[in-house]
């Protein structure tokens, strides 16, 4: 596998429901070992271009492939973090029950997680500074701890290629921060990050390779220079003045 | 002396692991929000039944559990295909399922019963259940069925579990959600139709779902709901057997179904945390 080669490599990706487009020929190369975001208004397509990199959703016309291979072969090398809101909060489990999940795919079908998978459970849990709560029920968790819990499942799952949608939304300042900490600390040690995110004010702080969306691509490529006026202004079919993008060498 | 309560014993016991079976698989339906779906399945078995029965002329109960089964399975997927392609909302859909399957069912039984064909009685056993006159093979049989189920459930548990919480993870894992969601209704259409003997049509969704609904309201987490559900459902299968074993007509399953209903009762007011006794407390406390 040559290290050139993209983490994501989208192919004139289009993906309709109905006959409404959702996505409409995407191609874009994801760099390896990049914090990048996706953004783009509501209905952009974001989560569906998720669903299609994870194989959660075939695209009508083009395909993807990750770190140079089809998907499938390289399944295990990402991790996944759902939208908070996509599971049942009063499911009877507990935070520890839904970390360990996380390493079900490595245990295998008629076994058991072992003593080394229960250490790096506790480890991920603690990593996201939730240990203390590892044997309490999801249901009492607050928005910001549910996140944190689904941050350290896929921290179990140890994987390559990381994918999280909208991780911030509805997320208490401290796990918000806990969170992009995680996720720097994650990109340092070679990883590669891609994040469903809204929140514009936040973009320069917290990414270094950015994809700007809107049933077509806008724009992808390093921050400074798909953050700018004209590309947010074409994404969000409006003039913005709340956010102080790049307008040049910062 | 005891020789001749070994049949009673081994029906008490049968029935007892066939509510034990019903419950575990209940846990799964309650926790995945389709409570429903077994209620639809087993109304949908009746006229597998019935159309068994027309067909083949055969009074043997495992020829026409079969074909309740393949009819149980037809409702099911209808009900997972018609929820895809229409605007219909699942719980309306399951409503509709339900009695277009049960109403086909009484029409064939209505059917049958004019024609004063030999054997019909049998099918009056699948509309109310009657354990208490199971022959020692027929438990035999049942109780083999029930006891792959429940291993196949506890091989799979892990699987399960995070189907049941979080599919797209699952999903993103590399797991074939569309088989391992198939094997499990697979398996509780079984669960359904092995329990019809005990039960009938009318309650299987009872025997299903108020071991599950009740083991729901004393913890937090899935297999102490699990072994809490199965116990509830072997003490209440047992019970109800042997409480209608001492009449004949008391039925079997009107008994365990009443049985589990005060399980549940119990467990809605008085649990702790979920119970409304608990909560009224609590508020009480808050307003003091």
């Amino acid at each position: 596998m040559k290290q050139t080669t993209p983490a994501i490599a989208l192919r004139h990706v289009t993906v309709t429901y109905g006959d409404v487009p959702a996505l409409w020929n995407i191609t874009a190369d994801i760099p390896r070992h990049v914090l990048g975001g996706i953004v783009g208004p509501n209905g952009a397509g974001k989560t569906t271009l998720v669903k299609v990199i994870l194989g959660l959703l075939s695209p009508i016309s083009g395909g993807v492939t990750l770190f140079g291979d089809a998907r499938g072969k390289q399944r295990h090398t990402v991790a996944y973090v759902p939208q908070r809101r996509s599971v049942d909060w009063d499911f009877p489990v507990t935070v520890f029950d839904v970390v360990i999940m996380g390493c079900y795919h490595r245990v295998g079908w008629f076994s058991w997680p072992n003593h080394d998978e229960y250490e790096r459970a506790y480890q991920a849990l603690d990593q996201v500074d939730m240990q203390s709560h590892a044997h309490r029920p999801i249901s009492e968790l607050s928005g910001g701890q549910q996140q944190r819990v689904f941050l350290a499942r896929a921290l179990l799952q140890d994987a390559d290629l990381y994918v999280l949608d909208e991780p911030f939304v509805g997320v208490d300042k401290k796990s918000e921060a806990t969170i992009i900490h995680i996720l720097k600390q994650l990109r340092a040690s070679g990883k590669t990050l891609l994040v469903v995110h809204h929140d514009l004010h936040t973009v320069q702080s917290y990414f270094d390779w950015l994809m700007m969306l809107n049933v077509d691509l806008v724009a992808a490529g390093p921050l400074e220079q798909v953050f700018t006026k004209e590309n947010l202004a074409t994404a969000y079919e409006t003039t913005m003045d709340i956010i102080t993008p790049y307008t040049g060498v910062s | 002396m005891i020789e001749q309560y070994i049949p009673v014993l081994l029906t008490i016991g049968g029935t007892g692991l066939l509510g034990l079976t019903a419950s575990l698989l209940g846990v799964f339906a309650i926790v995945r929000e389709q409570s429903l779906l077994g209620d639809a399945i087993s109304h949908a078995a009746l006229p597998g039944i019935a159309l068994t029965f027309m067909l083949t002329q055969s009074a043997d109960p495992f020829v026409l559990l079969i074909g309740g089964a393949i009819v149980g399975v037809i409702g099911a997927i209808f009900a997972r295909v018609v929820v895809r392609y229409t605007p219909l909302r699942h719980d309306a859909l399951l409503g509709i399922v339900l009695s277009v399957f049960f109403g086909f069912g009484l029409v064939l039984l209505t059917v049958i019963q004019k024609q004063a064909v030999a054997d019909q009685a049998i099918l009056g056993k699948f509309l109310f259940g009657n354990a208490a006159t199971l022959l020692t093979y027929d438990v035999a049989v049942l109780s083999g069925i029930a006891i792959c189920i429940c291993s196949i459930v506890l091989l799979l548990w892990k699987e399960c579990k995070m189907l049941a919480f979080d599919p797209q993870f699952a999903h993103s894992c590399g797991y074939r959600v569309l088989t391992l969601d198939a094997l499990v209704t697979v398996l509780t259409v079984c669960t359904i139709v092995i329990g019809l003997y005990l039960v009938g049509v009318l309650l299987m969704s009872s025997l299903l779902i108020a071991p599950a609904a009740a083991a729901r309201q004393w913890t937090s987490r899935l297999e102490t709901m699990a072994i809490i559900a199965a116990g509830i459902g072997l003490v209440a299968s047992i019970l109800g057997t042997t409480i209608s074993s001492f009449g004949p007509q008391v039925p079997t399953g009107p008994v365990i179904v009443i049985v589990m209903s005060i399980c549940v009762g119990v467990s809605l007011l008085f649990a702790p945390h979920r119970g409304i006794v608990w909560s009224m407390k609590r508020t009480r406390k808050t307003t003091q």
